[in-house]
């Protein structure tokens, strides 16, 4: 864009385009610009209700003995938590990430089918207000997110809220395969001229094994959700123990899509990650063909490692063998990222950006909660330890500490890419700061926690069991730091729209495509798709004293391509 | 009392598995210095500084990077073999053994039977110091989870299936421990006590346990018998060599040497026994026991009779 028009005309934004204009133009939008910033504001949305559910659980578990909320209110709050978390907000955030920059990041102008698209979306957003609603139709589900059998029968919980849970996980889940199968036709079809498999952008990688993963682990949920919903509404028998279903079929069903579900949440955030952290320590990425090549390898190894969720059931040892040592193995492709990830910023000039810091963050506590993962693995620790805090402590280093810390860093990273103006570093920082401590303190004492003999899932403890009151607290407490910081995060993404800096179209100098049209993007993505004749189809431009060649891209040299 | 703690192991199995966990620890905070260290210094070392050239464009070192495929192949198949080797220990498998403890968890309490004698008891587990136990669980109702730190390997109650797993405590005392798999309303009061005690006072416990109460003594004990048996008590609740033979709620034949009410809610003593039978929904909401209607005089006969249930 010429420069002077630039300083004459208000600055390019969201807000300023006319094809986005109005509510009609987003409710009625297959424009997956749009789609992705609304799965963001959903997620965003169910995101304040699963951050309220999170301060209620801390102020009843902040003392001993609390009678704040009912046991029956307890299990509801908990139960929606998580479910929130993981279908209402960690899904809608990667799938919105994913389907928004997808297409920008290979060149193409929108998702191979936008109206399906569209499609996902709405269920996604209906099917979470139907599982709200379940408030008002008397009860929500209290049966954990995990809803173990038989406790998820009508013969415990006779009310209608695992009815709407059941309904709602359908409809988000059926979303979810045909975005994954929206995602993979994009990629594989509608790459630009130059964008090979080799070159392709490793936030595009991991979201296309992502998109494979959904594929393959939301139907198991989906048919046990049928089988629970045929149990409740029509007397069958798959997980009545009374009358000869099995409570461990449920539990094989679940997790064969639960873990899978953990890394669909986290493989697009390494991709993030392995954005973000090139572009602001001004390398390219380390190891491009390992960080691709393990994914593949956590994506195969996440299907055979379900049953690590239940070695305390009975299974037998030669069961545990396998799926202890498919859950240890998944170790090594992590650590793989995780050092090309130093390995990049080694040498580096490293910017750190609020984006960055997030990156670096999510490095350290990812590891934590990777190690812990480990551990867990470890059959008999698991033997003490599942079902503890300390398990609380794990998840939550994996996915707050982990996941979300990623997406923050996506998100400081590409809101000017979105929106056409920065996110404040001011208050950026702050947020940082405040996040780090506020999570660090809710849930590092929870490890200690669980190794003091506290359960999971309990809606108090006793008074008389030493230290758990103070850990409690000082939990409870650094909870209402980490949501203080969160709160600045909102007002920053809402006073940023109106108030932030000019971006322009590439503000932190990246080297993916989507960097090369306007920020935000006009409704057509590119007026013109720069050539790609290597894995960083803008460095060229910024860098011509030394250019990217396609050799040291990991490419056969000599092959022409326009 | 005890923390119930993994760390502090009180029997050879729980000390086995304190002695894996120590080791994964080390391993691990060793591995998590390396990478924070690693992070850290890089941050410190490489943060723009104006003026900064361009770095060195490096796109991988295939040798580093089998490096670091290779390393931590061989620290987790390490990990692997120290867990196969600790979980035979923990868990050898018990051929004929028969269990000496067969319990069942129920929504939210845990039942105990000692088949060799069959003594009965509820929420305080017995066993004789000293020496392992093999005990069989299972569940009349939803998953339960039995969790006794310092003293065994936790193990699911899965209904319709018997798990087995070992258990023992080096001396004499009292270990705590609760349920650990969410089972509905009261899962946090679902606490379990076991008492461990040398061989031939576990021996009276259990010969105690078999006798049949005695008959009430005082006339007011005898008042609180016919209110316990024409009340719905006797629904629910079993008081051996009486009408009442309900297998609902736990066995109360010797109620009164049990250190606790509903699973570890309240403790037990008279006062806090007339509070429970009368409101136990107000303390522990949700539990299968409707609160009562009792005049006065009733529930002070009662409890009278229910003290003498020794």
């Amino acid at each position: 864009m010429n420069p002077e028009l630039q300083a004459s005309a208000p600055p390019r934004s969201i807000l300023t385009i006319p094809e986005y204009r109005g509510l009609l133009s987003w409710v009625s939008s297959v424009d997956h610009k749009q789609i992705g910033i609304m799965y963001l504001l959903g997620a965003l949305f169910f995101f304040v209700f699963a951050l309220t559910e999170a301060l209620l659980i801390r102020a009843q578990l902040a003392v001993p003995e609390n009678t704040l909320l009912s046991p029956e209110l307890y299990n509801q709050i908990f139960t929606m938590h998580g479910t929130t978390m993981v279908f209402l907000v960690g899904m809608p955030l990667i799938l919105g990430l994913s389907v928004y920059f997808t297409p920008l990041m290979i060149g193409a102008r929108d998702m191979a089918f936008p109206r399906l698209n569209a499609f996902g979306f709405w269920v996604f957003l209906f099917g979470g207000f139907l599982l709200y609603f379940s408030f008002l139709a008397g009860s929500a589900p209290l049966a954990g997110w995990f809803a173990y059998a038989p406790l998820n029968e009508k013969a415990y919980l006779f009310n209608t809220g695992q009815d709407y849970w059941v309904i709602a996980l359908l409809l988000t889940g059926a979303g979810t395969i045909a975005t994954a199968i929206n995602i993979i036709v994009t990629v594989f079809t509608l790459r630009a001229p130059g964008m090979t498999f080799q070159r392709l952008p490793l936030f595009v990688w991991m979201t296309m094994i992502n998109a494979f993963l959904m594929l393959f682990a939301m139907p198991a949920l989906n048919t046990a959700l049928v089988m629970l919903f045929a149990d409740r509404q029509l007397d069958a028998l798959f997980f009545q123990t009374g009358q000869g279903g099995s409570a461990l079929l449920w539990r094989h069903y679940f997790w064969f899509f639960g873990h899978p579900e953990v890394y669909i949440l986290i493989l697009p955030v390494f991709g993030i990650i392995s954005e973000v952290i090139p572009v602001f320590s001004r390398k390219p990425i380390y190891g491009y063909g390992f960080l691709a090549g393990s994914t593949v390898a956590i994506a195969f190894l996440s299907f055979a490692v379900w049953a690590h969720h239940m070695f305390a059931t009975g299974l037998g040892l030669p069961v545990y063998y396998v799926f202890a040592g498919a859950s240890m193995l998944i170790a090594v492709p992590t650590g793989i990222k995780i050092f090309n990830w130093i390995a990049t910023m080694w040498g580096g000039s490293i910017r750190f950006t609020t984006s960055m810091l997030f990156a670096t963050a999510f490095l350290i506590q990812f590891t934590i909660g990777g190690l812990s993962g480990v551990a867990f693995a470890a059959v008999p620790i698991d033997w003490q330890l599942t079902d503890s805090y300390f398990v609380v402590a794990h998840f939550h280093y994996t996915l707050l500490g982990g996941m979300l810390f990623g997406i923050i860093a996506g998100i400081y990273y590409w809101y000017p890419k979105m929106t056409g103006r920065m996110l404040s570093e001011k208050w950026g920082r702050i947020h940082f700061w405040l996040m780090v401590v506020g999570f660090n303190g809710t849930f590092f004492v929870m490890h200690l926690m669980g190794l003091f003999g506290m359960p999971r899932r309990v809606f108090t403890y006793p008074a008389d069991m030493p230290y758990l009151g103070s850990m409690n607290l000082l939990s409870s407490c650094s909870a209402l730091v980490l949501v203080l910081s969160l709160l600045i995060f909102i007002g920053n993404l809402a006073v940023s729209l109106y108030r932030g800096e000019p971006a322009g179209d590439n503000p932190w100098e990246g080297w993916s495509l989507e960097w090369a049209t306007a920020s935000p993007p006009p409704p057509e993505n590119f007026e013109r798709v720069p050539r790609i004749r290597n894995r960083r189809p803008l460095w060229d431009r910024q860098h011509p004293d030394q250019p990217e060649s396609p050799l040291e891209a990991g490419h056969g040299a000599g092959e022409v391509l326009s | 009392m005890n923390i119930p703690s993994p760390l502090i192991p009180a029997s050879s199995q729980a000390r086995d598995l304190d002695q894996l966990f120590q080791v994964v620890l080390i391993i691990s905070v060793a591995i998590f210095l390396v990478v924070a260290g690693l992070v850290i210094y890089n941050a410190f070392r490489y943060r723009q500084r104006p003026g900064d050239a361009l770095p060195k464009q490096d796109h991988g070192n295939h040798r580093l990077e089998i490096a670091w495929t290779i390393v931590p192949l061989i620290i987790v198949t390490v990990m692997f073999l120290l867990s196969v080797r600790t979980m035979h220990l923990v868990d050898p498998l018990p051929l004929d053994r028969k269990p000496d403890i067969d319990i069942v968890a129920h929504q939210w309490w845990w039942e105990a039977h000692y088949p060799a004698t069959g003594a009965v008891t509820a929420n305080e587990i017995h066993i004789p110091a000293g020496k392992k136990l093999l005990f069989r669980i299972t569940s009349a109702d939803v998953v339960h989870d039995f969790w006794v730190p310092q003293l065994a390997q936790k193990i699911d109650a899965v209904p319709g299936q018997m798990n087995v797993a070992w258990i023992s405590a080096d001396r004499p005392g009292v270990y705590l421990g609760a349920c650990a798999e969410y089972c509905g309303a009261e899962h946090a009061w679902m606490r379990v006590r076991v008492v461990a005690q040398p061989q031939a006072e576990f021996e009276r416990w259990q010969q105690h346990q078999l006798r049949l109460p005695a008959a009430p003594t005082s006339e007011q004990a005898s008042r609180g018998f016919h209110v316990f048996m024409n009340r719905p008590c006797s629904n629910c609740h079993r008081i051996a060599g009486t009408p009442a033979q309900g297998r609902i709620g736990p066995d109360l034949t010797h109620l009164g040497s049990r250190k606790t009410l509903a699973a570890g809610v309240l403790a037990n003593n008279p006062g806090n026994l007339a509070a429970w039978v009368t409101v136990p929904q107000q303390y522990k909401p949700g539990s299968n026991m409707p609160n009562f209607q009792f005049d006065p005089q009733q529930l002070k006969d009662l409890i009278a009779y229910l003290k003498e249930l020794k």
